[in-house]
């Protein structure tokens, strides 16, 4: 019973963040309809059921997917190099996905009209994305095949991160100022610009990425006495490291192709949870920082929709606004860190 | 000797080393030793002599340059990582251990070759894991973290682990460096019990020449590219230890059997 409580706490959280999620935006829409629209999948008012439908519930479920799949992979990135500070995108993923964006929209303004029309196009930005982070991960898996050393690794992702954002920096430099703000808009981050079939396309890259790392737990679980009583124990290093960097391109590679480099909630979320939960067993913080993961990402996602405005803040400065102070403030009252 | 012998650990013509793109650093070669089940075995040297070298050849943590390295009669380089764990456990100094581990998770984590993918504890590994802990006799630090022990406790949470693992090869890499006299006995002595108990091989690597000399049954001797086996007793009648440091400094007493500093 004991052990079962913070789950279904969590769990219970999770539904109440949802449903508030759900009920709150620029329309206020009554709690009833809210309830009844998610239950009996329709409701009364005709307009309130196309917003929750083709607005709200994508826009939910993109959250839950975000917060959980970046929380998943910022705790495989932390285990494997042993590493607080590592976060989903310590292998230069994002800045992969930045320099596709950068070069589809800054670039495509400097060679003018040819996909000049494309810019606009949700599915470019995607595909842009994709490409970018992908061919940042087969650069870091030909070197994880030359590099035995974990930790050269760790400093290989950080290079590539800031190469690629030198690139960015210059196709910058030379883009027009509107161009310019469309690139900084995506990189501020989106939850709500996924209609339903790609929310579908996220959920079962995420599903993907999700059974590698599952299949990873227990063998992380040894990599905690570090790689050399991992092999002792009969771990495969190089084979369970390139898994792990697997799952990780997998989980915040396409949330960052779908809703932009998201920051801070794969870095918070597993340090969040080994807090509150003074363990460091895979099979406890999995669960947990899947859960807590969503949660925070819901929550982020209320406060920057700012219920009864208009306008929404962007969710990246969102995440960090509201995630860092609590980070601060568990290690602060705890005095020491659970790591 | 013959094939009839069962050893339980044995090399033949086992060179050992680095090696580079173009260039080979030989530490030792024609090495042959043999070890026995039940014995407790000391690889004693000066610093930089090759110890670490030897014990890394022998678990497989390097590859050696030339020769080969049998456990139970079978060539470790035809053993994956998982048959491997089932006959060799470490105890290594300097690892990246996450000290908020409590010390029976610790423990629990040499079942990992045994258990499921979930890694959940079967009756017989929590019996295992309750035995480690018992023969160790770390029984009331059982569920303290592992950044509350002393150096001399957690070094005994690290045996209990590799015990735990139950294999019949235990290797040791320093594992009485920075302890105090006392707690350099108390460890020397608790391996020379679980050896005698369990029927289980030790191998350690130490620079405790004067304990290891009078405790364990056989000294491996790692000088100056030569490795030579033998019981303390074989080795004091063979004079190589009278070579091993520098006479003017550092001398070897035959009738009390220890090193002694000149003053």
């Amino acid at each position: 019973m004991k052990k079962t409580l913070p789950y279904l706490l969590l769990s219970l959280l999770l539904v109440v963040s949802f449903v508030t999620n759900i009920s709150l935006g620029s329309v206020s829409i009554p709690l009833k309809d809210v309830l009844l629209q998610l239950v009996a999948i329709s409701s009364e008012v005709e307009h309130f059921n196309y917003i929750i439908t083709n607005y709200r519930l994508p826009k939910a479920i993109t959250a839950i997917l975000v917060g959980s799949g970046l929380g998943i992979s910022g705790l495989l990135m932390q285990t494997l190099f042993r590493n607080p500070l590592a976060g989903p995108y310590v292998l230069g993923l994002s800045s992969g996905a930045s320099l596709g964006v950068a070069l589809l929209i800054l670039g495509a303004g400097m060679f003018t009209s040819v996909l000049g029309g494309m810019i606009y196009s949700s599915w470019a930005t995607v595909i842009a994305a994709s490409l970018g982070s992908f061919l940042v991960l087969l650069l870091v898996m030909l070197m994880a095949n030359k590099v035995k050393d974990t930790m050269s690794l760790l400093i290989i992702g950080l290079m590539l991160a800031s190469l690629t954002s030198a690139v960015v920096g210059i196709l910058a430099y030379f883009s027009p100022a509107s161009n310019l703000q469309t690139y900084v808009f995506w990189s501020f981050g989106s939850l709500g610009n996924l209609q339903w079939n790609e929310v579908g396309i996220l959920m079962a890259s995420l599903f993907a990425g999700g059974l590698i790392a599952l299949a990873c737990l227990k063998n992380m679980n040894a990599l905690l006495l570090g790689e050399k009583y991992a092999a002792s124990l009969g771990v495969n290093i190089e084979k369970n490291r390139k898994l792990i960097i697997l799952a990780t391109s997998l989980l915040a590679g396409s949330i960052t192709a779908f809703a932009g480099p998201i920051a801070f909630i794969g870095l918070a979320v597993p340090h969040i949870v080994r807090q509150f939960f003074k363990t460091n067993n895979h099979f406890v913080l999995f669960p947990c920082v899947i859960l807590s993961g969503a949660i925070l990402m819901l929550i982020c996602d209320i406060v920057a929709q700012l219920p009864g405005y208009d306008f929404t803040l962007p969710i990246n400065a969102i995440t960090s606004v509201f995630g860092a102070p609590l980070v601060i403030w568990l290690l602060v009252r705890k005095k020491k860190m659970y790591f | 000797m013959t094939k009839a012998t069962k050893y339980l650990l044995n090399t033949q013509e086992l060179s050992i080393g680095y090696q580079g793109k173009n260039l080979v650093e030989v530490v030792a070669k024609n090495i042959h030793i043999q070890f026995q089940e039940g014995e407790l075995i000391a690889v004693i040297g000066v610093n930089g002599s090759g110890k670490s070298t030897l014990i890394k050849s022998l678990s497989k943590i390097i590859q050696p340059i030339k020769g080969e390295v049998f456990i139970e009669n079978i060539n470790i380089n035809e053993l994956n990582e998982k048959q491997l764990s089932n006959l060799i456990s470490l105890v290594l100094t300097k690892q990246p251990i996450s000290k908020q581990l409590k010390v029976h998770e610790l423990i629990a984590l040499g079942r990992h070759p045994y258990t499921n993918w979930i890694g959940m504890l079967t009756q017989e590994d929590k019996r295992m894991i309750q035995k480690a802990i018992q023969q160790v006799g770390i029984s009331e630090l059982k569920n303290k973290s592992c950044d509350e022990l002393s150096d001399g406790q957690f070094q005994k949470v690290l045996i209990a682990r590799a015990l735990a693992q139950d294999t019949p090869l235990i290797i040791l890499d320093e594992p009485t460096t920075h302890l105090d006299m006392y707690h350099k006995a108390q460890v020397l002595h608790l391996l020379k019990s679980i050896a005698a108990s369990t029927k289980k091989c030790i191998v350690f690597a130490s620079h405790e020449i004067n304990l290891a000399l009078k405790m364990c049954h056989q000294i491996v001797l790692v000088h100056e590219g030569k490795i030579i086996q033998g019981s303390p007793e074989e080795l004091v009648q063979q004079k190589v230890l009278h070579q091993l440091f520098p006479e003017n400094l550092i001398y070897f007493d035959e009738t009390s059997k220890s090193f002694s500093v000149r003053v």
